[in-house]
């Protein structure tokens, strides 16, 4: 046939992390052995009765309609205060964090409020986003893609950030110097290699990618592909055991350490 | 309808259609009742006279008895008949005949590739009220060993020339992007078409590049994103191409790249088969169709035809069953031509709209993957090049796949899927080393073959109704780039058929009747 085929069963646990982590933000990961069983009696009934699979169909079409609901642009911010305020506007509203150039991190506090000092600045443009677990998706990257002088952008944990995603970060290709995709379950070396358009780079995390299929090798890939680049597949920034759960608000902090303007040591794989 | 009652081969009756399926001189060995009947106990004048040839051995033995004859024939007949019906005989009225098509379905597919899977989605995502139409697939071929679909290189670009097409593409393209949400089933895992974002990397010479810069321009006006480059741009690039004949190289950005084609097409199938539509391993083998006659405005007289009934035969077995249908599609891809023969396209004077028959033809194209140590790396794109040769990157591992057209003289006899070796050595291997100097070394793991649909006409796809077979909508024909057009084209499949117009992508350029007219829709990015 065409290409190897991966089957689709392995795409399962990937996805079943990815999304259990978004939903199961509020509540401890539920035992097994229930949650199994409630989902053995809703597909026999969803496969009996059309009634429950109509339900079922529109609870799951409610699901993806919510994605996109956060993902929803801007447009009245983006007319009055310019595309960096919406730009800012949209990632805190997701639950992330915003550098202006010149100030300090703003971030939106555990209930998701934040202050709106920033749509005063005029025309400061967006120097670092932090959108780390936050549920940004190709619709909402419409307004990450106009922050024409962004450095750093952290994608850290995004269940939503896939191949297709990856392959629209060419506008950026003038400014990107830092870009982190540690952890995102939908991220393969597929998408990775649409990353050559971005030959300012200088930092790439891509490490925790559970869909790529070989880290070792991709990365040596893709340091070949961008040579001023450095790829790693060990960051400091990512806790161990962050596959499932996210807490994007507390333990990820902007650490100043891995700020693009200090010498950071990363420790490389060793050739396997 | 009282007429067709009364003629004896259609043997229909006032109940509904007849009694067992029909067969042919079938030596099936067990004693088949009345298949699919709707209760009737008329007694089955032709299944009992199947019964009668089934059993050759029987008629020995009536010969073989001395003195008894024929009388004795009779009773023992009888009375294994009898034996039968009674409990633990082999005579079953109710019949398992789950593996048989239904007897009515509104609308038959012919053909389950991609084209036909597509037009059958959208038909059940866009019929109101939902659950209104009943939709058949029949694909002859489960295991789709010769289909186009499986056997593609799975590209997909907006780099045409005709508006149409990219508008097709770009639609194609939103609808794999969000694949999970439009073929979402509940309880099953969701689909990874492994799409590779790459781009596609066209390169022209000196004759090409005034075309590619008008292309570049449309494929912008419709809202791909497409660069031009200038060699000296191409080699800072890619500094593995070599750019010495090549004048322009346009360049895709976004919604280009190459994908899992086998993926989407079990995706289809999935969800497809969860909408309700059903599907039958069988063979179109006969389109019973009436025709009447008017008048054109003109004077002129018309003959139309209409399909009442479809008749699919089993697979690897004599049996078929006549399925009555409203509408016949006709998506069986490079063997569409046969199938529009039989519904009796084309079948008049030369010249003439009777007489036009369906262009497509089955074309047999190579692809061969090898590998090179010292190619091209991670960020190589679909490279097409200016001679037609082609190439893109297979996994991590430095595999490549690529192939190329032949010229018309050198078309390769269709009947089998036999690899022609020295076709690589001889036609596509010096261009694309001319092309990448690192593929002069490289070694050739294995090569298949695969179909296109070829339109001989124009290259381009045939999509909606022919104008005389009224009831038959084409959706055929796209040779090569059936693929990448297949969600798109599927939907304007479905809107032709429910609001009888197109209503989001005007493919009317595309119609059957260009074929009569002479309207040829030149394609120039033509792999």
């Amino acid at each position: 046939m065409a290409a190897p085929r991966a089957p689709l069963h392995l795409v399962t646990p990937v996805w079943n992390r990815g999304t259990r982590g978004t939903r199961g933000l509020s509540r401890a990961v539920a035992p097994e052995g229930s949650q199994k069983k409630g989902r053995s009696l809703l597909r026999f009934l969803a496969d009996r009765f059309y009634d429950v699979q109509a339900l079922r169909e529109y609870l799951l079409r409610k699901q993806v309609l919510k994605v996109h609901q956060k993902n929803r642009p801007f447009t009245y911010i983006k007319e009055r205060f310019g595309p960096h305020a919406a730009g800012a506007y949209f990632i805190l509203k997701q639950g992330g964090a915003v550098k202006f150039q010149g100030k300090e991190w703003i971030r939106s506090d555990a209930r998701g409020h934040f202050s709106l000092d920033f749509l005063k600045f005029q025309a400061v443009p967006v120097e670092a986003v932090d959108a780390s677990g936050c549920a940004i998706n190709y619709q909402g990257l419409d307004s990450v893609l106009a922050l024409k002088e962004l450095q750093s952008l952290w994608l850290q944990r995004c269940p939503h950030v896939d191949d297709w995603c990856l392959g629209r970060l060419h506008p950026l290709a003038n400014s990107l110097q830092e870009l982190s995709l540690a952890g995102c379950p939908r991220i393969s070396e597929r998408g990775l290699a649409s990353l050559h358009h971005l030959q300012n780079l200088r930092r790439l995390d891509i490490s925790d990618l559970p869909a790529v299929s070989n880290p070792g090798l991709t990365r040596i890939l893709v340091e070949e592909m961008l040579p001023s680049c450095q790829a790693s597949l060990l960051s400091s920034n990512s806790l161990p055991g962050l596959g499932e759960v996210s807490h994007p608000r507390k333990l990820h902090s902007p650490n100043p350490l891995t700020s693009p303007y200090l010498a950071t040591t990363t420790s490389r794989n060793p050739c396997s | 309808m009282l007429r067709r009652a009364l003629q004896p081969g259609l043997s229909r009756g006032v109940l509904g259609r007849g009694l067992g399926t029909h067969r042919g001189r079938s030596t099936l060995g067990k004693v088949e009742g009345s298949g699919g009947y709707r209760g009737s106990w008329v007694a089955p004048v032709s299944s009992y006279v199947t019964f009668r040839t089934r059993d050759p051995t029987h008629d020995g033995k009536t010969v073989g008895r001395l003195g008894e004859g024929d009388q004795n024939g009779k009773v023992s007949e009888i009375k294994k008949k009898i034996q039968s019906v009674l409990p633990r005989g082999a005579w079953n009225p109710l019949r398992d005949t789950s593996y048989l098509p239904p007897e009515h379905s509104d609308v038959v597919i012919v053909g389950g590739g991609v084209i036909g899977l597509s037009v059958a989605y959208w038909l059940k995502r866009l019929e109101k009220p939902q659950g209104a139409i009943r939709v058949l697939v029949v694909e002859r071929d489960h295991t789709y060993s010769q289909a186009s679909t499986a056997l593609s290189v799975g590209g997909i670009r907006q780099q045409f020339s005709v508006p149409e097409n990219i508008q097709l593409s770009l639609f194609s393209v939103e609808f794999l992007r969000n694949i999970n949400e439009y073929l979402a089933v509940v309880d099953d895992p969701p689909l990874d078409i492994q799409f590779n974002p790459s781009g596609y990397l066209l390169l022209a010479s000196e004759k090409g590049a005034a075309v590619m810069e008008s292309s570049v321009k449309v494929q912008r006006q419709e809202g791909a994103k497409v660069c031009l480059m200038s060699p000296e741009q191409l080699r800072n690039k890619f500094p593995w191409i070599n750019t010495e004949g090549v004048a322009l190289a346009s360049y895709g950005m976004e919604h280009e790249g190459w994908f899992d084609p086998w993926c989407l097409l079990q995706g289809l199938r999935r969800k497809v088969q969860s909408m309700g539509v059903l599907f039958c391993h069988g063979e179109v083998t006969r389109f019973v169709s009436s025709s009447s006659h008017t008048e054109t405005t003109s004077g002129e007289e018309v003959t139309l035809r209409r399909i009442h009934e479809v008749h699919v035969k089993m697979d690897r077995s004599l049996e078929y069953q006549p399925v009555e249908c409203a509408l016949v599609i006709n998506a069986a891809g490079a063997w569409s031509g046969q199938i529009a023969e039989l519904a009796g396209v084309g079948k008049g004077p030369p010249g003439t709209l009777q007489g036009t028959q369906l262009p497509v033809e089955l074309r047999k194209r190579y692809v061969y993957l090898w590998h090179c140590p010292q190619g091209p790396g991670l960020e190589t794109p679909f490279v097409i090049d200016a001679s037609g040769a082609y190439f893109r990157r297979e996994g991590l591992g430095n595999n490549y796949l690529g192939g190329c057209s032949p010229t018309e003289e050198e078309e390769p006899d269709p009947g089998n899927l036999e690899v022609d070796h020295d076709f690589f050595q001889d036609k596509v291997w010096p261009p694309l080393a001319q092309r990448v100097p690192a593929f002069e070394t490289l070694k050739v793991r294995s090569a298949w073959a695969g179909y296109y649909d070829y339109n001989t006409f124009d290259q381009n796809g045939v999509v909606g109704p022919h104008p005389l077979v009224v009831n038959m909508y084409f959706a055929t024909g796209f040779s090569g780039h059936g693929l990448q057009q297949a969600p798109a084209v599927g939907r304007a499949v479905a809107e032709m058929v429910l609001d009888g117009h197109f209503r989001t992508i005007n493919l009317s350029p595309f119609l059957f009747n260009r074929f009569y007219l002479g309207e040829k829709v030149q394609e120039h990015n033509i792999i």
